[in-house]
C-alpha cells in the first residue's frame, strides 16, 4: 500500500475529497486533514478508546481502520453526532452528572455508548460497563460514565 | 447521590453544578494540545538513548538535516550550561554530555510532518562510550557504585538536600525517644514493605507547542499543571529570561502529577527559536511512558509499638526511594511521605529518614498521593497488625488512636480542622462493618472487609487572584491556575460568584497566562480549592470593599452601613430600598469616579511545618505546608482462590473535605480517587527488563476499565471546616487514592491469611499466599 490516493469519504453526512497515504489511518485523516479533532490520538495503538469513531453506526478505532477502507461508509464523529437526538440526550447526561472530567475520552465514550443504547434500550449497570469496556477513563472511575449513560437510557425509553 | 453535606447550600458554593467546560467537551470542541496549530507549524520528534548510561562523543546529524522536510536538528550541543529542576536544579532541557536513562532525549528533529521528523531522527548518528548503570537504589549507594552526577555537590539546591554520591537527598525527622519507648510497648510488630513503579497514563499523552514570534519572544502552550512551573523550567534549563516566554494552557486531558515539572517544553522550545516558527511535539505513549516520570518505587521499613490498651506508643520507619535519573518531585515525594509516616494518629515517639537514590531510569515524581499510598499501605498495615494481636477491633484502634482536635501533626504544626471521627463513623456504617463477618467463603470465592485510614495536607506555597469588574457589574476572575478537568476553573467560580453574592453566570474564568494571571505554583497537592480559593476570597473581599465605597458615597452613608446583597447590589443594612446596583457603581468608576475596579490577592501558605522545640528535622524540603483533610475507606474484597484474582465488591470512601463547595466534583475525585488506588493495589506496575521498560503501551501495561471496576464505590462527603478555608474548604485531589492499598491489603490478609507486604497484590502473589497459609481464612 504505497504512494497516495485520492478518496471521497463520507463524514457527517458531507462528501470530502481526501488524498491519503496507503496505510494513513482514519484517525489522522479526520484530525489533520478534516480538522476534526474530537476523535483523540491517546494510544494509537487500539487499546484506549479516544479514537473511537461511529462507521455506519458502529464503534470503530480510528487509530486502527485504514482511511481508505472507509470510502462510501457513513463516517460519525463527534462534531457531527449531536445531529442525532439519542446522542443530544446522552450529551446532556454526560455533562450534567459529572461524568466528564478532562474529556479526553469522552467523545469515545459517547460514541460506544450511542451503540449500545440503539441495540439495548434499556441496559443495566453490567451492560453499560460492557459496553463501555474499550473506552478508558483514568479520571472519573466510571460510576457517573455509567449513571450517565443509564440516566439517557431512561429518557429516551419508549 | 451520597451526599452527606451538613451546611446550607449557598447562592453557589455547595451546589453540584456541572463543571464549566462539560458541554464543549461532549460536543468534541474542547482542544487540547494535539489539536492546535499555528500558521507555518513544524512537527517535531525526539530520538531517545539507547544506554541507560553513556557518554556522548559526538553527534552526526548530517543525514538528518538533509531528509526530506527537516529544518533543524536539536543536540544538547545546542543548550547551554543550564540546568532546571524544582528541589534540585540537575537537569537538561535534553541529555547533555551524558545519557541517564533508556529513552531520555538525545536529540530532537523539527520538520514540516510528524512522520519526516520521525524517520529523520532514526538518521542521526550519535558516538557513545557505554558506562556502568545503576539500576536499583541499593547499587546506586554499595561501595564503587558508578555516580550518576558527579557535580551534584555544585547544582543549585532550594532545601538542605545533603547530597553526596548517589544519594540526590537524605530527610531524618524525630520526635519524642523512639530508642526508649519501645521498652513501654506491649505489642510491636516490623515489616519490610516494597511498591512499584505506576504510570500515571493521563488519557492524553504529554505535548507542546512553541512558536517563535516576531520580536523575539516565544508563546508556549503545553498539556501542563501549573504555566509558571513551565515557564520557570523552561527558562532555567535553556537560559532564557521569565520576560521572553509567554506561557499559555489549552484543556489538559488529565494530569495526575505527570504535568507538573517539564517534560518536552524545554526541547520544544529550544526547536522554535533555532527554527523560527512555531514547532509542535507530541509523545507518543510508548515515549509518554518512557520518558515523562512516574511513581516511586518505595522500600520501606518500619516498625510500630503499642501498650496493650491499645494506645501507640512509638512508630519507626526507614525508606529508600529510587530517584531516577533526576530528582524531579522525588526530595518533596520523600519528605512528605516521612512527614505522614505516623498516620492521623498520636504517637509519641517517632522516628522517620530517608535517603534518595539517583538510578539510571526515568525520573519518578509527582504522583496523586505524593508518597502517602506507599507509606499508607505499611503504616495501616501495620495498625491492623496491632489490632489483631490486641484482640481489638481494626476501627476502634484508628477511633482511639487518631489525631484529635487541637493536636499536633508529626513535627509540630496545629490541626485546626478534623473530621477524621466523621469519616470512621461515615464507613463503618455505611458498609455494615459491626454487622456482619469480616471474612466469609462460598464456593471458591473468598470475600473479605478491610479499612486503612489517612490525612493529607492542602495547604501550600504561592497563590494570587484578581477579580475585575467588567462595566456592566459582571466580573473577570484570573488565577493562573491550571483546570486539568478536575474543575477547580468552577469551584474557583463558584467561591467568587459565592464571596461577591451574584451568579455563576456573572463571573468568567481567565485560562492561565503567564503574561496576564497572578502567580500560582500549580495544580498539585492537592492545593487548589484551599490554597487558591484564600487569594479568591481575598480578592472578591477586595472588590467588596471598592464597591462599598462607591456606595457610600452614592447612597451618602457610611461604609459600615453597607450590605452585599445578593443579584449584585450594594445597599444599606435595615433599608431594602437604598441600594445601588454593581452596573451603576462599575459606570460610575469606569467613566467618572475612582476608576475601573480591580481586586487582587496574593498569599504564601505560611504556617510552618516544623516547630523546633518539639522535634527534631533535617533536610525538610518544604518549611511551610499544611492543612489537613482526613480520609477513610472500606473495601470488601472477593477473591477466587483457584486463580488468586481479587475483584472489589463495594467500597465506601469517606473524606473531610472541610466545605464541598461542589459535591459532584468533591464524589468523582474520590471515585477516581478509589480507581487509580485499587489500580495500583492490584495489577498497575512498571517492569524493567534490566535498564529498558519493557511494558510501555497500555496493551503492556493494564489500567482498570469499566469491568474492572465496582460500580459501587460510595462516596461519602465530610465537612469539617478549616478557619481560613474558602468558606471552610480544603483539599480533595488526592485523600481519595491514599488509602486504598491498605485497605485492600487489609482484606486481603484476612482472605489469605498472610501479610501482603509488596505491591502490587497480583493474582499470582495472592494465589501463593494462600497456597502458604497454615490457617486459611
Amino acid at each position: 500500500m504505497e504512494g497516495r490516493q485520492d478518496l471521497t469519504l463520507t463524514v457527517n453526512g458531507q462528501q470530502r475529497r481526501v488524498s491519503v497515504e496507503g496505510g494513513e489511518t482514519l484517525l489522522t485523516v479526520l484530525r489533520d486533514q478534516l480538522a476534526l479533532t474530537g476523535a483523540k490520538r491517546g494510544c494509537n495503538q487500539g487499546v484506549c478508546g479516544s479514537c473511537t469513531i461511529a462507521v455506519d453506526g458502529w464503534p470503530v478505532r480510528g487509530c486502527l481502520s485504514l482511511a481508505a477502507a472507509c470510502e462510501g461508509r457513513e463516517i460519525t464523529t463527534i462534531e457531527g453526532a449531536g445531529a442525532d437526538p439519542a446522542m443530544g440526550v446522552l450529551q446532556r447526561q454526560f455533562a450534567e452528572r459529572g461524568a466528564v472530567q478532562c474529556g479526553f475520552c469522552t467523545p469515545g465514550m459517547l460514541i460506544s455508548a450511542r451503540r449500545l443504547i440503539a441495540d439495548t434500550p434499556q441496559p443495566g449497570v453490567e451492560e453499560v460497563q460492557a459496553a463501555l469496556s474499550g473506552n478508558i477513563c483514568r479520571c472519573t472511575g466510571y460510576r457517573k460514565i455509567v449513571d450517565a449513560v443509564l440516566a439517557a437510557a431512561a429518557e429516551l425509553a419508549p | 447521590m451520597n451526599d452527606q453535606a451538613t451546611m446550607p447550600d449557598g447562592i453557589a458554593v455547595g451546589r453540584s453544578i456541572p463543571k464549566l467546560e462539560n458541554r464543549e467537551k461532549v460536543l468534541g470542541e474542547a482542544q487540547y494540545i494535539a489539536d492546535l496549530q499555528r500558521p507555518g507549524m513544524l512537527h517535531a520528534a525526539i530520538l531517545g538513548s539507547p544506554y541507560p548510561h553513556a557518554r556522548i562523543r559526538g553527534y552526526d546529524t548530517a543525514a538528518a538535516l538533509a531528509a526530506p522536510g527537516v529544518v533543524a536538528v536539536l543536540t544538547g550541543d545546542d543548550v547551554g550550561e543550564g540546568r532546571m529542576g524544582a528541589f534540585i536544579k540537575d537537569e537538561h532541557a535534553l541529555a547533555k554530555g551524558k545519557t541517564l536513562y533508556v529513552g531520555e532525549p538525545v536529540a530532537a528533529v523539527a520538520a514540516e510532518t510528524e512522520a519526516q521528523a520521525r524517520a529523520a531522527c532514526r538518521l542521526i548518528e550519535i558516538d557513545y562510550e557505554e558506562l556502568p548503570a545503576v539500576l536499583s537504589p541499593e547499587a546506586g549507594i554499595a561501595a564503587g557504585a558508578p555516580i550518576l552526577h558527579e557535580k551534584l555537590a555544585d547544582y543549585l539546591k532550594v532545601f538542605d538536600a545533603g547530597s553526596s554520591g548517589n544519594v540526590a537527598s537524605r530527610t531524618r525527622f524525630e520526635e519524642g525517644d523512639v530508642d526508649a519507648a519501645w521498652a513501654d510497648c506491649d505489642v510491636i510488630v516490623e515489616g519490610e514493605f516494597t511498591t512499584q513503579a505506576q504510570a500515571h497514563v493521563a488519557i492524553e499523552p504529554c505535548g507542546a507547542l512553541a512558536e517563535f514570534e516576531p520580536g523575539g519572544r516565544v508563546t508556549l502552550w503545553s498539556a501542563n499543571q501549573s504555566v509558571f512551573r513551565v515557564q520557570a523550567n523552561v527558562c532555567e534549563s535553556l537560559g532564557l529570561s521569565m520576560a521572553k516566554l509567554r506561557c499559555l494552557t489549552p484543556r489538559v486531558g488529565g494530569g495526575f502529577g505527570n504535568k507538573m515539572e517539564a517534560h518536552v517544553q524545554p526541547i520544544t522550545v529550544a526547536l522554535a527559536l533555532k527554527c523560527r516558527r512555531a514547532v509542535r511535539l507530541i509523545l507518543s505513549r510508548e515515549e509518554d511512558f518512557e520518558i515523562v516520570r512516574a511513581r516511586h518505587p518505595f522500600k520501606i521499613r518500619m516498625k510500630t509499638g503499642a501498650s496493650r490498651d491499645g494506645s501507640l506508643v512509638a512508630r519507626e520507619v526507614e525508606v529508600l526511594l529510587d530517584c531516577g535519573a533526576f530528582a524531579d518531585d522525588s526530595p518533596g515525594v520523600m519528605g512528605y511521605s516521612l512527614l505522614m509516616s505516623s498516620g492521623p494518629y498520636r504517637i509519641p515517639h517517632r522516628r522517620a529518614q530517608g535517603r534518595l537514590v539517583y538510578t539510571n531510569k526515568l525520573r519518578f515524581g509527582a504522583f496523586r498521593g505524593f508518597g502517602q499510598p506507599q507509606m499508607c499501605f505499611a503504616g495501616e498495615q501495620q495498625i491492623d497488625e496491632i489490632a489483631t494481636r490486641l484482640g481489638i477491633d481494626p476501627i476502634a484502634l484508628r477511633r482511639q488512636n487518631m489525631i484529635a482536635p487541637g493536636d499536633s501533626w508529626f513535627l509540630g504544626q496545629q490541626v485546626l480542622s478534623n473530621g477524621l471521627a466523621a469519616c470512621l463513623d461515615a464507613v463503618e456504617n455505611a458498609s455494615g462493618w459491626k454487622d456482619r463477618p469480616h471474612s466469609t467463603r462460598q464456593g471458591r470465592k473468598r470475600r473479605a472487609l478491610g479499612v486503612a485510614a489517612t490525612a493529607h495536607i492542602s495547604g501550600l506555597l504561592g497563590t494570587g487572584a484578581t477579580v475585575r469588574m467588567l462595566e456592566d457589574g459582571s466580573v473577570v476572575l484570573n488565577t493562573g491556575a491550571t483546570d486539568i478537568g478536575q474543575g477547580s476553573d468552577t469551584v474557583l467560580t463558584q467561591i467568587c460568584a459565592e464571596a461577591l453574592k451574584i451568579p455563576v453566570e456573572q463571573v468568567a474564568i481567565a485560562s492561565p497566562d503567564t503574561d496576564g494571571s497572578p502567580y500560582n505554583w500549580g495544580t498539585t497537592a492537592s492545593r487548589v480549592t484551599y490554597t487558591t480559593g484564600r487569594a479568591v476570597v481575598g480578592a472578591a473581599r477586595d472588590v467588596e470593599q471598592k464597591l462599598k465605597q462607591h456606595a457610600s458615597e452614592m447612597l451618602e452613608c457610611a461604609v459600615g452601613d453597607l450590605e452585599l446583597r445578593p443579584g449584585g447590589r450594594v445597599g444599606i443594612v435595615g433599608v431594602p430600598q437604598a441600594e445601588v446596583p454593581f452596573a451603576a457603581i462599575s459606570g460610575r468608576a469606569h467613566w467618572a469616579q475612582g476608576g475601573p475596579i480591580t481586586g487582587d490577592h496574593s498569599l504564601v501558605f505560611e504556617r510552618m511545618t516544623h516547630d523546633p522545640k518539639r522535634a527534631l528535622a533535617q533536610g525538610l524540603p518544604f518549611p511551610r505546608i499544611g492543612v489537613f483533610s482526613f480520609g477513610a475507606v472500606v473495601v470488601e474484597t472477593e477473591t477466587d482462590e483457584v486463580t488468586g484474582k481479587t475483584r472489589i465488591v463495594e467500597a465506601w470512601s469517606a473524606a473531610d473535605v472541610g466545605r464541598a463547595i461542589n459535591p459532584q466534583l468533591v464524589e468523582v475525585q474520590l471515585e477516581g480517587a478509589f480507581v487509580q488506588g485499587m489500580g495500583f493495589a492490584l495489577v498497575e506496575e512498571m517492569v524493567w527488563d534490566g535498564p529498558r521498560l519493557a511494558n510501555p503501551s497500555l496493551m503492556d501495561y493494564k489500567v482498570p476499565g469499566s469491568r474492572d471496576t465496582p460500580y459501587d464505590i460510595h462516596s461519602i462527603i465530610i465537612e469539617a471546616p478549616e478557619p481560613d478555608g474558602p468558606f471552610g474548604a480544603k483539599g480533595v485531589g488526592e485523600i481519595g487514592i491514599n488509602a486504598v492499598p491498605a485497605a485492600i491489603a487489609n482484606a486481603l490478609a484476612l482472605t489469605t491469611g498472610q501479610r501482603h507486604r509488596a505491591l502490587p497484590m497480583t493474582c499470582e502473589r495472592v494465589l501463593d499466599a494462600i497456597m502458604q497459609s497454615d490457617t486459611p481464612a
